[in-house]
């Protein structure tokens, strides 16, 4: 099984803007691989990196044993990236738009023909064939674009955020598609919502203002987490003395505490036996994310 | 895999040109009228007398024109829909997306180019050599701005900046200089400054080649100098400072 290694990748703009620092990590070409992080951690500069598009000011990357940067021209015969912000083209249907990008990857014109009808059969749009991409509805548009690089052979796809901006339906229809994808291709996803990550990766890396600040899969990053559990109480709650844990409350008064496992379940006998309504649950991708981007700021703060 | 490379041209010619083209047939006709109308309005100014000139004329500004719109064709697909960023990723190569952009522009311009080799057929009834030489010369008008065209669009990220330095560009290269009348009628000091523009040379050699203007050997050898320097100069640049992949 191949391998996307990045070693000190950093990524300093012309504006002298650092987008990435010192980045480093290894992962396995299979499966799904999702890279999260606020706007502007840094995410696009990595997959742009990796996709061959961009260089990076120091470091490497290899993907499979092939160097991004030395060796690019091997490294894209087996890979394809929908990019952030890409659109169908408003003139073309989504067949020809397939078919293009198929002509493109040096495809026979039958054949593209062929794998294009095949592609958008297969993401269940092939109704929408030779309809113009401008009357087509957002979600449809998009699976368009994720069609022709599924169309090709790439074996490696990067999406950077494909889901921004669709509903919530659309959204759940493209995370059918990635699932099946990801079973015979290696994805990888960037993505800010972090429930599509926790949905879809097998690994997950998340990026903190151009650093790569944790990675692994969802129960390997609960493990390494400090608080693994989460608590609930409905406002007016009286929260006990608590040890090793950290107590938000939100606006409408409900108050969360995440912490260990063993004081999770000292609390769990302490509000049933006092009749507190409560909910218990394993920390979620989110609780990760919050607490891990939330101690970084107050580290920063602090310092 | 073995991939084809005429796929690879023609996927640029189908996507830049033919489904826009088939998609939506109107634009055949805003192609046609650029050129013929400066054709229609020098030819009546001048009673007919330079109409062989003005279809030159016309030629000349298809081809630097069809180049220069590579500019903002390039930029509009690689910043509104990121085309580009998907092609680079992708086994295709610089030269040969711009090989089929290139093309496409060509392909585009096909309704105009019809119209003005019939005209030139029937009235200026061109030699085999003076076909030769107008076909090199706007070859030679096409390859330069080809080249200004994909240099500047891996620049830009701006699409309405494009449009307008496109415009510009084929405004001050493509009809200002004396392209569709012979320099002659340029008056002092301006005819110098239209010698700053490689599509005056190319005009001098085809107004020559088909008997409209009458300059020296040395004059007409200098011509073809500056426009084999400066489309040598510009590719040398152009492939110098193109960039595909991004810094």
């Amino acid at each position: 099984m191949g391998k996307l290694e990045c070693k000190e990748i950093t990524k300093v703009y012309q504006d002298h803007r650092k987008a990435l620092d010192n980045v480093s990590f290894s992962v396995e070409t299979k499966g799904i691989f999702g890279l999260i992080g606020r706007n502007g951690a840094g995410k696009t500069t990595l997959i742009r990196i990796l996709s061959t598009e961009l260089e990076p000011t120091s470091g490497t990357a290899s993907i499979d044993g092939l160097d991004v940067l030395s060796q690019a021209d091997m490294l894209r015969e087996k890979i394809a990236i929908v990019p952030q912000e890409a659109r169908a083209i408003r003139w073309m249907t989504p067949k020809q738009t397939v078919m293009s990008y198929l002509l493109w990857r040096g495809y026979h014109y039958k054949q593209a023909n062929q794998l294009a009808l095949e592609s958008l059969k297969k993401l269940k749009i092939d109704q929408y064939a030779n309809i113009l991409n401008t009357r087509l509805s957002g979600g449809t548009k998009r699976k368009v674009l994720i069609a022709t690089v599924t169309a090709s052979e790439a074996d490696i796809i990067f999406l950077d955020e494909p889901t921004t901006g669709l509903d919530p339906i659309s959204r759940r229809e493209l995370w059918d598609i990635l699932r099946e994808l990801g079973k015979d291709r290696f994805i990888f996803l960037t993505t800010h919502y972090l429930e599509e990550a926790e949905q879809l990766a097998d690994h997950i890396g998340i990026l903190q203002e151009g650093k790569l600040v944790s990675i692994g899969t969802l129960s390997e990053l609960r493990g390494s987490s400090r608080y693994q559990y989460s608590i609930k109480l409905p406002p007016k709650a009286q929260v006990p003395l608590l040890k090793d844990s950290e107590v938000t409350t939100s606006k409408s008064g409900h108050t969360q505490i995440m912490t260990n496992e063993a004081e999770a379940f000292r609390l769990a006998r302490l509000f049933s036996e006092q009749g507190v309504k409560f909910s218990i649950t394993p920390v979620t991708l989110d609780d990760i994310f919050f607490h891990i981007v939330g101690q970084k700021v107050r580290e920063e703060n602090e310092a | 895999m073995k991939r084809s490379k005429l796929s690879q041209i023609l996927a640029g010619v189908l996507v830049n040109a033919i489904y826009e083209m088939k998609n939506y047939p109107i634009v055949l006709i805003s192609t046609i009228i650029s050129p013929l109308s400066l054709l229609l309005v020098i030819t009546f100014v001048s009673s007919g007398a330079l109409f062989g000139t003005a279809i030159e004329g016309g030629l000349i500004m298809i081809f630097f024109s069809s180049g220069i719109a590579l500019q903002s064709d390039l930029s509009h697909l690689k910043n509104d829909f990121k085309l580009q960023d998907m092609i680079v990723s992708s086994p295709t190569s610089s030269r040969l997306y711009m090989g089929g952009m290139a093309l496409a522009e060509i392909v585009y311009s096909v309704p105009a180019l019809v119209i003005l080799i019939v005209l030139a057929g029937i009235y200026l009834h061109p030699s085999l050599l003076q076909i030769a030489i107008l076909s090199i010369v706007l070859l030679l008008m096409f390859a330069v701005s080809v080249a200004i065209g994909f240099m500047l669009s891996t620049f830009s990220s701006d699409v309405v900046q494009s449009y307008a330095f496109s415009r510009l560009l084929s405004l001050l290269f493509a009809t200002l200089p004396p392209v569709y009348y012979p320099i002659t009628y340029v008056p002092s000091p301006f005819n110098y400054l239209a010698y700053l523009s490689p599509t005056t040379y190319a005009a001098e050699i085809m107004h020559s080649a088909t008997g409209y203007l009458n300059i020296s050997t040395n004059m007409l050898i200098l011509d073809w100098v500056v426009l084999l320097v400066v489309c040598a100069v510009i590719l040398f640049i152009a492939i110098r400072k193109t960039r595909w992949r991004e810094v």
